[in-house]
C-alpha cells in the first residue's frame, strides 16, 4: 500500500470517532466559551443576546460565593485524594503480605468500587441519618456520643462526612494500582535491605515508595481530575447545603444554569472550572511521561 | 521469614479492620432492605431484623406496584442506554484504535480524545441541552445513548489501542499480501484476536454508563427515559417513609456491577490499571 493511501485510510478510520467527539464535546465547549461573553439566559421567549465582553468573568472572579465554592472544591479534592492515596498504599502494603484469608480480602476490596456512585451516596445518607442512622446508633451504643447528631446538618462538618463516603468508594482503585506496582518489586531487593539491617519503615521509604511513586502519581492525578468535578454525591447527600457548606464548583454552575437560568454568567463559571481542569489534565500527561521515562 | 507474635497480631487486626470498613456499609444496606420499618426506626437501632421481610423486593419486581413500575421502567432504560452506548462506542472505537495502533495516527490526537472526557461535563451540558431541546430530543433514550457513546469512546479507544499494540502484526501483513482490504482484515483477522480485549472494554464501558448520573439528570424528565441512578435519587429525595425501600433499590442496582466485578476481577483490575497508568 502506498504511503498516501495509508494516510488517507488513517483518517477514514478515525473519522467516526472525530465526528462524534466534535459534535458532543468540542463544539459544545466552544459554544460555552462564546456564551460566557454574553448576557444570555435560559428562557422560552425570544431574547436579545448581547455581547458583554469580560463582564461575566469580572463578576465571577470577584464573586465571593463562587470563590468559596472553588475553595471548597479544592478542599474536597485535596482531602479525598490525599486520604485515598494514604489508605490505598496502606491497604496495598497489607495485601502484599502473606496471611491466611488474603485472597478473600483481595476479592472483596473491589466491592466499594462496584457500588454505583448514586447508591453509595444514598447508602451513606441513610447511615448518617440524624434520627435513625446507623452511625448515630453505633456511636451511641459504643458510648462515644450521648445523643444523636445531625452529621450532615452542620455546615462545618457536612463536607468532611461527604469526603468519608467518597473515600470509601474510591480507595479500592488506588489500592489495586499500588498493589500491582508493589508486586513488581524484586523480592531480593527487599531481602537484601533487611539483611543489611534496614527496618520496615526504612525499606518502605527507600525502596517501596520510590518504586511505586510513578504509577501512584498518575492514578492520584486522575482521581484529582475526577474529584474536582464532584457533583453526583453532593446532589444526593446534601444538595450543596447546609447553608452552602458543601456547594462545590460543579454544583454552583449547575444552579446558575438550571435554578437561576443565567446561561451567560453560568458559562463563565464553567469556563473557569474548565481552565483549572485543563491544568490538571496537563499535569496528568506530564505525570505519564515522567512515569514512562522512569520505567 | 518468620513473623513475631506481635507482628502477626497487628497484621490480622489490620486485615479484620479493613474487612469491616469495606463490608459494613454494604451489609447494612442489605440488612436495611430486609428489616421491618419498625426495626429501622427504633432508637438505638435493631441491628438484626426481628423477622426477614422480603416484601419490598416483591413490590419492586411487580409492574402493578407504583414503586415497582418506576423501578422496572428505570431498569429497562438503564439497560438500553448503557447497552446501546457501549455498542456504538465499540463500533466507533475499534477502527480508531486500529488507526492509532497500526496506521501511525498521532498519539497527541488520542490525548485530545482523552482530554474531552476529563473535562467536567458542566462545560458541555448547556449547549447540548439547548441543541437537543431545539430538536425535541430531550427525555429520549436515544439522546442519552449518543451522549454516553461520546463519553465512553475515548477510554474504549485507548484500551483497544493498547490491546491491538500487542497483537502480532505478521498475521495482518500476511492478509494484506493476499490482497485483503483493511476493512476485511480488521473484521476477520484483528477482531477475532482481540476478542478478550473487546469483552473487557465492553464490560468497563457498560459499568461507566450504568453509573452515569449528571447527563441523565438533566436530559431526562420522566419514566420513558430516566435511568436507575436518577430514579434512585428520586426515591431518596421523595417522601418515602420506609428507608428499606430505598435500600432495596440500592441493592438491586448494585448487584449487576458487583457480580461482574467479582467474576471478572482480573480483567477489570488490569483494564483499570492500563487505563489509568499506561500511556
Amino acid at each position: 500500500m502506498s504511503a498516501i493511501s495509508r494516510s488517507r485510510e488513517k483518517w477514514v478510520l478515525l473519522f467516526p470517532a472525530i465526528l462524534v467527539l466534535s459534535l458532543i464535546t468540542v463544539l459544545p465547549f466552544l459554544q460555552t466559551v462564546w456564551t460566557s461573553f454574553t448576557d444570555a439566559e435560559i428562557t422560552a421567549r425570544e431574547q436579545q443576546v448581547n455581547w458583554i465582553g469580560l463582564e461575566n468573568y469580572i463578576w465571577a472572579l470577584t464573586d465571593p460565593d463562587f470563590l468559596e465554592a472553588l475553595g471548597r472544591t479544592m478542599y474536597f479534592t485535596a482531602v479525598s485524594v490525599g486520604l485515598e492515596g494514604v489508605l490505598g498504599i496502606a491497604v496495598a502494603l497489607l495485601l502484599n503480605q502473606k496471611f491466611r484469608g488474603r485472597w478473600f480480602l483481595r476479592v472483596i476490596i473491589i466491592l466499594p468500587w462496584a457500588v454505583p456512585t448514586i447508591v453509595n451516596a444514598v447508602a451513606w445518607r441513610l447511615i448518617y441519618h440524624p434520627d435513625y442512622g446507623a452511625l448515630n446508633s453505633l456511636l451511641l451504643q459504643l458510648g462515644f456520643i450521648d445523643s444523636y447528631t445531625s452529621w450532615l446538618g452542620d455546615p462545618d462538618r457536612a463536607l468532611n462526612m461527604v469526603i468519608l463516603a467518597d473515600v470509601w468508594k474510591n480507595f479500592p482503585l488506588v489500592a489495586y494500582i499500588a498493589l500491582a506496582a508493589m508486586q513488581t518489586i524484586p523480592g531480593d531487593l527487599l531481602k537484601a535491605a533487611a539483611i543489611e539491617g534496614a527496618g520496615a519503615w526504612k525499606r518502605f521509604r527507600s525502596i517501596t515508595l520510590p518504586w511505586i511513586i510513578g504509577p501512584m502519581l498518575v492514578v492520584l492525578i486522575l482521581r484529582t481530575i475526577e474529584a474536582f468535578r464532584v457533583f453526583d454525591i453532593i446532589y444526593v447527600m446534601t444538595r450543596g447545603g447546609p447553608s452552602d457548606g458543601t456547594k462545590t464548583a460543579s454544583f454552583y454552575v449547575y444552579q446558575e444554569y438550571f435554578s437561576y437560568l443565567r446561561s451567560g454568567s453560568g458559562a463563565s463559571y464553567a469556563v473557569v472550572v474548565a481552565g483549572i481542569s485543563a491544568v490538571l489534565i496537563l499535569a496528568y500527561y506530564a505525570g505519564i511521561r515522567r512515569d514512562q521515562r522512569g520505567a | 521469614m518468620h513473623r513475631s507474635l506481635i507482628a502477626s497480631f497487628a497484621l490480622y487486626s489490620a486485615a479484620l479492620l479493613l474487612t469491616l470498613f469495606t463490608l459494613a456499609p454494604l451489609v447494612w444496606l442489605v440488612l436495611m432492605s430486609i428489616s421491618s420499618p419498625n426495626d429501622l426506626t427504633s432508637v438505638p437501632l435493631n441491628w438484626w431484623p426481628t423477622e426477614v421481610d422480603l416484601s419490598r423486593y416483591g413490590h419492586l419486581v411487580d409492574l402493578n406496584n407504583g414503586a415497582g413500575h418506576r423501578f422496572l421502567a428505570a431498569l429497562r432504560n438503564s439497560l438500553l442506554t448503557a447497552g446501546g452506548a457501549t455498542l456504538i462506542a465499540l463500533i466507533v472505537a475499534v477502527p480508531a484504535a486500529y488507526a492509532f495502533s497500526r496506521r501511525g495516527a498521532s498519539l497527541a490526537l488520542l490525548f485530545v480524545f482523552l482530554a474531552t472526557i476529563m473535562m467536567p461535563p458542566i462545560t458541555y451540558v448547556l449547549p447540548l441541552y439547548e441543541i437537543f431541546g431545539g430538536l425535541g430530543a430531550l427525555n429520549k433514550t436515544t439522546t442519552l445513548i449518543i451522549v454516553y457513546s461520546a463519553m465512553l469512546l475515548p477510554f474504549a479507544t485507548w484500551l483497544m489501542k493498547s490491546n491491538i499494540d500487542v497483537l502480532p502484526v505478521e498475521i495482518e501483513q500476511a492478509a494484506f499480501m493476499e490482497g485483503a482490504s483493511t476493512a476485511f482484515t480488521l473484521r476477520r483477522v484483528v477482531l477475532p484476536l482481540a476478542l478478550p480485549a473487546i469483552a473487557a472494554t465492553c464490560m468497563l464501558s457498560f459499568l461507566v454508563a450504568w453509573d452515569e448520573f449528571f447527563y441523565a439528570l438533566i436530559f431526562t424528565s420522566d419514566l420513558s427515559a430516566k435511568t436507575l441512578p436518577v430514579a434512585i435519587a428520586d426515591f431518596s429525595a421523595g417522601r418515602v417513609t420506609d428507608y428499606g425501600v430505598i435500600a432495596s433499590v440500592g441493592v438491586l442496582a448494585t448487584l449487576p456491577p458487583a457480580i461482574l466485578a467479582i467474576c471478572f476481577q482480573r480483567f477489570i483490575v488490569s483494564g483499570l490499571a492500563a487505563g489509568s497508568v499506561k500511556g
